[in-house]
């Protein structure tokens, strides 16, 4: 299925995924009690938060994310992936977003799924915030040459 | 144990999810920011899908005493919109912007681009490291 306007869009394979992390998110909610916000589970995995979520579960969740996007990309169909070439652009990215996730509480799993769904007024404020950061980010780095 | 299994499940789930939506594609990420360009609503289908999903599930937490595996629910109860939700949402959209990737993806992309995807994530854990160093 494709939209007639956004020739390049995938509107019924992101619904599909989309329902597929909301599944992801529910289960360890109503599983664990515990949100499944990827950056804090990150951080835990690598003990540079404090949490009680146990270190081995946050380290078999990230072994399951990679498992399940695998079997996916192996069975079902290729993932296609296009980076950036610059390493100083993904080695910055990764800084800022790391930083950022840990003082803003969340990314887009924990506050633009979890949060958002729970309406949360913290996650719907930072969600609006970081995608319109995102947003900004991105056309002044076309702007300047620097897109890709 | 039954929360590592609930773990492994709800990791393989979401890491399936973020397959097939399309969203371990930087540049597809980045199409969605780019509402100056060839916008690409792809991530708005796949926040919408997972939005309805655990809009649901926070009906049913709210009927529920305790998780079905767990002794109790773990969660964040702040309420406050300070600085530090502000300023660090907005420093998350620009490392968003610039490399198309957040955390999850960044994962994920480890199967497709191992370095580029070591590089991003190298870089993130330093950033989550510098922030508790400081302790913003």
């Amino acid at each position: 299925m494709t939209l007639p306007e956004f020739p390049d869009a995938m509107p019924l394979e992101g619904f599909v995924g989309g329902i597929l992390i909301g599944l992801a998110a529910a289960l360890m909610l109503l599983g664990s009690g515990r949100i499944a916000g990827i950056s804090g589970i990150a951080a835990r995995a690598f003990s540079l938060s404090k949490s009680n979520l146990p270190v081995s579960a946050a380290w078999i969740f990230l072994i399951g994310l990679l498992l399940g996007a695998f079997l996916i990309h192996t069975f079902v169909a290729p993932v296609h992936s296009t980076f950036p070439r610059s390493t100083a652009l993904l080695a910055a990215g990764g800084l800022i977003v790391g930083f950022g996730t840990r003082m803003g509480g969340g990314c887009t799993s924990g506050h633009g799924v979890c949060g958002m769904s729970r309406l949360s007024p913290r996650s719907l404020f930072a969600t609006t915030a970081f995608i319109a950061s995102g947003m900004i980010t991105v056309a002044l780095t076309n702007m300047f040459g620097w897109g890709w | 144990m039954r929360q590592l299994i609930i773990s492994l499940l709800s990791g393989g789930l979401f890491g399936a999810g973020l397959a097939i939506s399309g969203m371990m594609d930087p540049k597809r990420v980045r199409g969605f920011l780019d509402i100056r360009g060839d916008w690409d609503p792809t991530l708005a289908f796949v926040m919408g899908g997972a939005i309805l999903v655990m809009a649901a599930a926070w009906l049913l937490q709210k009927r529920l005493l305790k998780p079905v595996f767990a002794s109790a629910f773990y969660l964040p109860d702040k309420q406050l919109i300070d600085r530090k939700l502000i300023g660090g949402a907005v420093l998350f959209g620009i490392g968003w912007g610039l490399a198309g990737l957040c955390p999850g993806p960044a994962f994920g992309a480890l199967l497709v681009e191992p370095l580029s995807a070591a590089l991003f994530l190298g870089g993130m854990l330093a950033g989550m490291a510098l922030h508790r160093a400081i302790r913003m």
